[in-house]
């Protein structure tokens, strides 16, 4: 055995199985966990340790069958059929083994010819019993010859012995290769594989039969019932619309006072850091460069950004573990369908409110290249975490006006209110350019797709909280700052370089004013959305910054200051309208981009994702702009 | 009586006789458990037969019409269906 090259361990097993929760367990990192088909879509790498021994453990797709039939599933397969895995973990779902038994036969037929080792990790058992399923753990081991470990991974129960068996298997492995090579090096041609390790040929069906009893046969009632009422006619529409505005009006209400709390936080940490710096004896343009330019910049996105996402993402979180996406999804397909695009799209869609980037990745498990392209190019229409803040931010200060933004149930409540509509607006448009798509660049007819409605699980509200601020909240935080303080820069230099007697900044905006004025906006605005490309998140400030032309982003005290501001700028509530509507349709910021043109593998469909929503807000904006 | 699984009623129980060999979709199904000789169940419906979810082998899979019209299955006695899984 190479010492180079780490004993691998690679979890496969059919989709929403818990390999990612297996993964997490046995590896101690936080790899995102999700009730619901296809959340995982690329192969996550991780090391344990056990003994003397250490591992490295690779996370699959999950995959249904070796004949694989979307991008996701390749990778899985692709993964098994390369042999780079010394163990194969096969995750099966204790409530339906059989599916994991039908996988098991196929990676046997793949491995035929060569020496694959594989232990089965029956996960779920709690649910099984639960339902009243009962397996024969003995049975199934003896009749197959390899290990079976029942196990508990959301609980950590089995992981110790998963740990145990996996040391064994490594152990018998090394032992049979070293074997191996000696035989080979006595030029003797021989098997040394171990006896126990090759699966004799079994028929998934009949071991199944064999080994499962239901002792509880209307498990599937009460799962039956619920969904009866989230699918319902008219029940499915109205609980969709509910959830959607219960979760914007949490975080809307939710997110008022810490915001106010970091903002005050932050901007008196500025002075200080000011003087600081002048007390070192910094020279007077760096300090105002640094701290106005870069530091006011990101304490802004800190302050509007960390509060909303820190409850959004929770919320959606829960929802997801729930598994109430992909009821989403069945809700959703028939308006999918008649856009000859895929049900699953609705999921991709889902996981573009979090993040666009994150939502194309997701559009792997989408199975027809016509239908995936599509999700990818359309995916942008709904807004991200970065353009909730604008959005909300407008919808206060123009559709409420600005004095009742003091709080009050009714408020938020209408706040949410308008930007559900917003949201609406945005899937309208995902759902009208499919069908654009489809009929016209994308020809094609809906394909076939499945779509399995995964039993409701208790999501885990602890681990859900914790994890989604730290592994989301402050990753896509993260990326924002990193991105806003050379942007920070950037505006300042702009704002501060003079050609003749304007700065660079309004040398910029008043080129860009008639093209705004066209589109109800100015050309301030403009400016703010294109220097934004690197991250929505900064496109008020910058139009703040702009608007008050002192080179620098200024506090912003109170709202009716700030609304007083965009007044005196010409803003009635029809630039504020067109505002919504271009932030919601515009260019998708780089990172998107970047992955959109990495994920389709050509430059021509990135432009067209860039092109497609920009040239739909012009329109929109347009339209706005000459009839009102 | 064979009829398609699209044609199925909620509530209703039936059993698989035959796939229709179409596109690569027929081996996921297969793959997804609807194999001959296997029980089925439809549970949910929506807008008419466009989209069904239908239990099979423990899971609750959605199908679209047109690919839930690939499998044929006979129904069995009803008496039998509303108590067994």
């Amino acid at each position: 055995m190479s010492p180079i090259k780490p004993f691998t361990i690679a979890l496969a097993g059919n989709p929403n199985v818990g390999k990612s929760t297996i993964f997490n367990a046995l590896t101690r990192m936080h790899q995102k966990t999700g009730n619901w088909a296809g959340k995982t879509v690329a192969c996550a790498y991780g090391t344990f340790h056990y003994r003397d021994s250490s591992c490295l453990v690779v996370d699959l797709p999950g995959t249904y069958s070796l004949f694989p039939h979307s991008e996701e599933e390749e990778i899985a397969r692709n993964y098994i059929a390369s042999g780079q895995a010394d163990l194969l973990l096969l995750i099966c779902d204790a409530t339906c083994p059989e599916r994991g038994l039908r996988l098991l036969k196929q990676i046997r037929e793949l491995s035929e010819d060569r020496y694959q080792p594989v232990i089965i990790c029956i996960n779920l058992c709690d649910e099984a019993e639960k339902k009243g399923i009962e397996l024969n753990f003995d049975l199934l081991s003896e009749t197959l010859r390899i290990p079976v470990i029942p196990c508990m991974a959301r609980s950590r129960q089995g992981v110790k012995l998963l740990k145990e068996k996996i040391y064994e298997a490594q152990e018998e492995i090394r032992a049979a290769a070293c074997g191996k090579a000696a035989r080979e090096s006595c030029t003797k041609a021989c098997d040394l594989l171990p006896g126990s390790m090759s699966i004799p040929d079994f028929s998934p069906s009949e071991l199944a039969s064999r080994t499962v009893s239901y002792h509880n046969p209307t498990f599937l009632k009460r799962q039956i019932q619920i969904d009866r009422v989230v699918t319902g006619p008219f029940t499915g529409g109205a609980i969709m619309l509910l959830l959607l505005m219960a979760v914007f009006w949490l975080t809307i209400t939710g997110a008022n006072y810490p915001s106010a709390l970091l903002w005050n936080c932050l901007f008196s940490l500025e002075g200080k850091i000011a003087s600081v710096l002048q007390g070192l004896g910094t020279s007077a343009w760096l300090i105002q460069a640094l701290v106005f330019g870069i530091y006011r910049v990101v304490a802004w996105i800190v302050s509007v950004m960390l509060p909303p996402m820190a409850i959004f993402f929770p919320l959606f979180t829960i929802l997801e573990d729930l598994g109430y996406l992909p009821r989403a999804a069945f809700n959703m397909d028939c308006a999918f369908k008649k856009c000859c695009a895929c049900g699953k799209q609705c999921l991709t869609m889902a996981m573009g409110f979090g993040c666009n980037a994150a939502g194309v990745v997701g559009c792997r498990i989408i199975d027809s290249p016509r239908e995936r392209l599509i999700a990818i190019l359309t995916n942008s229409m709904v807004p991200c975490n970065g353009r909730f803040p604008t959005l909300i931010l407008l919808i206060t200060l123009f559709f409420m006006g600005f004095q009742d933004s003091s709080g009050g149930i009714l408020s938020s409540l209408t706040t949410a209110l308008v930007l559900t509509a917003f949201i609406l607006l945005g899937i309208a448009a995902t759902l009208g350019t499919s069908l654009l798509l489809s009929k016209t660049v994308l020809k094609g007819v809906p394909s076939s797709f499945t779509l399995e409605l995964p039993p409701y699980r208790r999501p885990q509200f602890g681990k859900v909280l914790v994890r989604s601020v730290f592994d989301r909240t402050l990753f896509v935080l993260l990326r924002a700052v990193a991105v806003a303080a050379p942007a920070g820069l950037l505006i300042w230099i702009l704002g501060n370089c003079f050609i003749g007697d304007k700065s660079l900044l309004l040398h910029l905006s008043s080129f860009l004013d008639p093209l705004g004025a066209l589109l109800g906006m100015d050309g301030m605005i403009l400016v703010g959305f294109i220097l934004g490309f690197p991250a929505n998140e900064i496109v008020i400030p910058i139009i703040l910054m702009g608007y008050l032309q002192t080179g620098h982003l200024v506090e912003m005290s109170d709202p009716s200051v700030l609304m007083t501001l965009f007044a005196s700028h010409g803003w009635t509530l029809k630039t504020a309208v067109c505002m919504a509507v271009f932030c919601l349709f515009h260019w998708p910021c780089s990172t998107t981009c970047l992955t959109i043109k990495k994920e389709t593998g050509s430059l021509r469909w990135a432009l067209a994702a860039f092109l497609l929503p920009t040239f739909l807000g012009c329109f929109l904006c347009f339209l706005i702009q000459s009839f009102f | 009586m064979l009829f398609p699984l699209s044609k199925m009623k909620v509530g209703q129980t039936a059993e698989i006789r035959w796939l229709a060999d179409h596109k690569s979709i027929t081996k996921r199904l297969f793959d997804l458990g609807f194999e001959p000789g296997t029980r089925v169940g439809c549970i949910l419906k929506k807008h008419g037969d466009e989209i069904s979810a239908f239990w099979v082998k423990g899971a609750v899979i959605a199908l679209r019409r047109e690919d839930a019209d690939l499998v044929l299955v006979e129904e069995e006695g009803k008496a039998k269906g509303e108590t067994d899984q």
